[in-house]
């Protein structure tokens, strides 16, 4: 008996809830990054779940150029962050409030 | 044993985004964020993505998060985080958002039903064809442009994180580079500055 879709796209929806809840609350850059990943994430399991019940492997392959497109999000991302870091002691999003270095 | 096993690491994987929200310090964020992604790839192989529950533990879990770590543990930035609120209705507000997103999603989840046509690139489950098979036939047939194309996306985010990290930023050349390591004695090392400033005190 295997478990339908549905479930799998309610835990994708409560992660990618969860993952905009924290972008929204939280001030420090690394966390904030952490739960873009959160969100990327449930997006990737929709999509496999998708995948499944329309039987598309294509679906699987769009995971696949997500988990690139991520991975070269998260360095260029920590390296503006270690570049901020370096700039002013802090990497909360408010000390990069002003528009010049 | 399917349910009992979604079930369990349902409540891992929510529990672990709940982590990621609510911890105080970045390290156990990152540390919550292992529990879901691995939760992650426990559904990719309950659904039959073998090929991409191996990636996503692989890359994800190992990779991304021990990337984060690094960062986290290079800038010693492992103080708690900073609790008062600037914007007075921020948090209320941002609960809201995310509690109106979900039931929007549920709605349209509901109303909607995923329909298409048969697939012209393959089945993901049917016939006796390995999972890794399949997104590979796929990989390099149907997609084997974009394919090319992340390999370029992926030099060019090295080349734009070297550019971004390297002491004195982009706007420091590579001539200047002895001039910048020698500046902190004039100035002391304290300064926060930047390099470009340090320049403009010498001439």
């Amino acid at each position: 008996m295997s478990v339908p879709g549905s479930y799998y796209l309610t835990v994708a929806a409560m992660l990618f809830c969860i993952g905009a809840i924290g972008l929204l609350v939280r001030r420090n850059a690394l966390v904030m990054f952490m739960c873009v990943e959160l969100m990327l994430n449930a997006v990737n399991l929709t999509f496999v779940t998708f995948a499944r019940m329309l039987d598309d492997i294509g679906g699987q392959v769009f995971v696949f150029f997500t988990l690139v497109v991520a991975a070269a999000e998260v360095v260029v991302g920590l390296a503006l962050i270690v570049s901020i870091f370096r700039r002013r002691q802090g990497a909360t999003a408010d000390d990069v409030s002003l528009l010049r270095g | 044993m399917e349910w009992a096993v979604f079930i369990v690491f349902a409540v891992a994987a929510v529990a672990g985004a709940g982590g990621v929200v609510l911890a105080r310090k970045p390290v156990h964020a990152a540390l919550s964020l292992v529990m879901t992604l691995f939760s992650v790839a426990v559904f990719f192989v309950l659904q039959g993505a073998h090929f991409l529950a191996a990636v996503q533990v692989i890359v994800y879990a190992g990779a991304i998060v021990i990337l984060f770590l690094f960062v986290i543990m290079l800038l010693g930035i492992d103080k708690e985080d900073v609790l008062d609120e600037p914007l007075p209705a921020q948090r209320p507000l941002a609960i809201a958002v995310g509690v109106a997103l979900f039931a929007g999603l549920l709605l349209v989840a509901g109303i909607l039903q995923p329909t298409g046509a048969p697939s012209a690139r393959g089945s993901a489950t049917q016939g006796d064809i390995a999972n890794v098979e399949r997104v590979a036939r796929s990989l390099f047939t149907d997609f084997l442009w974009p394919f090319e194309i992340t390999s370029a996306l992926l030099v060019i985010a090295v080349v734009g994180a070297i550019v971004l990290a390297r002491r004195g930023g982009p706007s420091t050349t590579l001539g200047d580079e002895p001039e910048v390591r020698e500046a902190p004695r004039h100035v002391g090392a304290g300064s926060d500055e930047g390099p470009q400033a340090v320049l403009e005190h010498e001439s």
